[in-house]
């Protein structure tokens, strides 16, 4: 469906997901069915074209986001949807998109794992993939939304920070946030920020490993643009046995995100600085605890959370500073405790509690988190 | 106007040179692909966009092509370099790869672009191993070789990629050695002057990580090798498949004009956008 700026829509969040695409100047998808992240593509199929868009049905992931980079290249803003299994079989050609600095948007509609698990069912176990999918060194950007508004804001979001800082981003969503219809509201086309990536000028020759992040030229613009995902220098030159080289580059692009974290990471935080229990909480998830959090309050307790919007780079301050007031953190989430170890790693000595629930999609309910809450305040 | 005389070095960055071993084959491939390029009337490399994979093939372009390459990962050459004709419908896009990086690892892409006819021109430089990595048995090796990981002989067989391309869909495949440099050239004239998916299977030598260990004396040998092993398609037909084992068959495959993806895409955005 088509939906006007500036009005309510009810939407499903994979058509939330499509429609901000668009809005954010999308205009190139490939990806290879799976459950749960079908109607994304359905959507773009249809959409797409109709803006002038090109959308292709590839042999496999692996050639998804392979298409996906070489729109990149030609100046397009490019997108692929994926689930866990295709974003396994994505993880090194999204390496070679960290490397050769490739802006790109990835959606990872989550699905119960490891193997082919539970293909329509919900599950956030992909969330340290996201970080360490691919080998070598690099700062992921993932990004997760828990209402099919942040779906729209966040997928937006997903493509300026890929333009501005000219890396892959994910979309770090799942089965029930793109199965949800919700209402939401699409502000103004003028209200809305849209990031394109920095041109270079004629006669310039530095495309690649600037912390400032360097201009990306376009194929077919005359610039005799080297892209290569082995070690490069500025220019794109192979060096494949250089260290000074190897890390230059490499250093500038981990720099480059590590330095704009306070651009990059958002979260939306409550009461931390009056706390006495802490929730560390994200997507779907995170859904449940506002009403976890005003029962336990109307019982007496002092409750705060801070909810990952931007799940990667992970919000370290923010998490720290509840963790400065809290006694204890408690972080549900719907796989066996993997963003709990990145919420220890920065909690000092404040005790961190996991909650944890997995299988058939079955959501952490707020009366779960509720009785957490209740149980661990001193 | 005057004469125009060809030169490689319009067609090569500047400073760089060829990493390829002594005696290698892909010198051979280079210059006949760059002097069809310099006799189609390109004095340069404006309306061209080169993609690759990984090894000693996939190097031709990138970075030593002045031009836009994009150098991509093992096997993975040709999704990236569909997206870019589908956006860049104006350039020639041609890929480069071996035998290992497009029909093996990358397989699956290269029947899928073929079943498309995907507007690109993909030439394969078919070493018979896998040269960069040290003399692997690739899926291209004749049946008996020695190889580093077939030490008592491959025992598999070898595939016909030139023959696979034309069945599955390309508009155009061919194969040649590099003891055919005249017929090469003309070949990938030919090739860069159609639309679709085209196909060109070169022959090379590896005297380095191939021929020591295949048990060639030296270039000459082997290149005497190719050209007595080369049998044409239309004569192929002739012969038994006994008596063509361990021949090299050339020529074209197939040469035929099917609905192309750059065709049947534009028409899909044309359709979809009548109403808007
Ligand atoms: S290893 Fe073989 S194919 Fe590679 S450059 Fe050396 S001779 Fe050529």
């Amino acid at each position: 469906m088509e939906c006007e700026n500036g009005k309510r829509a009810f939407l499903q969040g994979s058509e939330a997901c499509v429609e901000a695409a668009l809005t954010a100047g999308c205009r190139f998808f490939a990806g290879y069915p799976i459950s749960p992240a079908n109607e994304i593509a359905e959507h773009m199929a249809a959409r797409l074209p109709k803006v002038g868009g090109i959308f292709l049905q590839m042999e496999d992931e692996l050639a998804s986001i392979g298409a996906v980079v070489g729109a990149s290249w030609c100046g397009v803003k490019a997108m692929t949807a994926t689930s866990g299994p295709g974003f396994s079989l994505m993880q090194e050609t999204i390496g070679w998109a960290f490397m050769t600095e490739t802006p790109c948007v990835i959606v990872d509609v989550q699905r119960v794992g490891p193997g082919t698990g539970q293909a329509t069912k919900c599950a956030q176990g992909d969330v340290m993939q996201a970080r360490w999918g691919t080998h070598g060194d690099y700062m992921a950007v993932s990004l997760c939304p828990n209402s099919v508004q942040e779906v729209f804001e966040l997928t937006i979001r997903a493509f300026n920070l890929a333009e501005k800082y000219r890396t892959p981003v994910t979309l770090l969503t799942d089965e029930t946030t793109v199965h949800l219809r919700e209402h939401l509201v699409i502000p103004p086309l003028e209200n809305m920020e849209i990031v394109n990536r920095k041109k270079p000028k004629a006669g310039e020759q530095i495309f690649f490993g600037l912390e400032s992040v360097a201009p990306m030229p376009s194929i077919g613009e005359g610039f005799n643009v080297a892209v290569t995902g082995s070690t490069h220098d500025e220019r794109g030159f192979r060096f494949t046995a250089d260290p000074v080289v190897h890390r230059r580059v490499v250093e500038a692009i981990n720099n480059k995100i590590r330095k704009n974290l306070d651009d990059i990471v958002e979260v939306e935080s409550y009461n931390v600085e009056d706390c006495k229990v802490g929730v560390v909480a994200y997507g779907i998830t995170s859904r449940a605890i506002y009403e976890a959090v005003e029962e336990a309050e109307k019982r007496g307790v002092k409750v705060g959370y801070v909810r990952l919007k931007t799940l990667w780079p992970f919000p370290e301050k923010s998490v720290q500073r509840l963790a400065e007031n809290a006694e204890k953190i408690i972080v549900p989430e719907m796989n066996l405790g993997q963003i709990v170890n990145e919420v220890k790693r920065v909690a000092g000595c404040t005790e961190v509690v996991p909650l944890n629930k997995i299988g058939g999609g079955e959501l952490i309910t707020p009366e779960e988190i509720l009785e957490k809450i209740l149980k661990e305040a001193p | 106007m005057g004469e125009r005389t060809f030169s490689p070095i319009n067609y090569l960055r500047p400073g760089l040179r060829f990493p390829f071993c002594p005696g290698c084959g892909l010198y051979a491939l280079s210059d006949a692909f760059l002097r069809a390029v310099f006799e189609l009337g390109y004095d340069d490399f404006r309306r061209f966009c080169f993609v690759s994979g990984i090894g000693c093939s996939s190097w031709i372009p990138s970075p030593y092509y002045l031009a836009d390459s994009v150098h991509t990962l093992h096997g993975r050459s040709i999704p990236v370099a569909t997206s870019i004709k589908l956006l860049k419908p104006e350039l020639h896009v041609v890929v480069f790869g071996g035998d290992g990086d497009i029909v093996g690892i990358g397989m699956g892409h290269f029947i899928h672009a073929a079943r498309r006819n995907t507007d690109i021109l993909v030439i394969m430089g078919n070493n018979m191993i896998y040269g960069m990595t040290g003399g692997q048995v690739a899926p291209t090796t004749p049946l008996k070789t020695r190889t580093t990981t077939t030490p008592y002989g491959s025992f598999e067989h070898p595939l016909d990629a030139a023959r696979l391309a034309a069945m599955a869909g390309a508009n155009y495949s061919a194969r040649w050695t590099t003891a055919h440099s005249k017929e090469l050239k003309e070949c990938f004239k030919k090739a860069l002057q159609m639309d679709g998916f085209r196909f060109v299977e070169v022959v090379t030598q590896c005297p380095t990580a191939y021929g020591r260990r295949a048990g060639f004396k030296d270039i000459g040998e082997m290149l005497r090798w190719f050209r007595k092993n080369a049998v044409l398609v239309a004569e192929a037909g002739k012969i038994g498949e006994e008596e063509l084992e361990g021949k090299i068959v050339v020529g074209e495959f197939i040469h035929r004009r099917r609905l192309t993806l750059v065709e049947s895409v534009y028409a899909v955005l044309k359709e979809a956008q009548k109403d808007v």
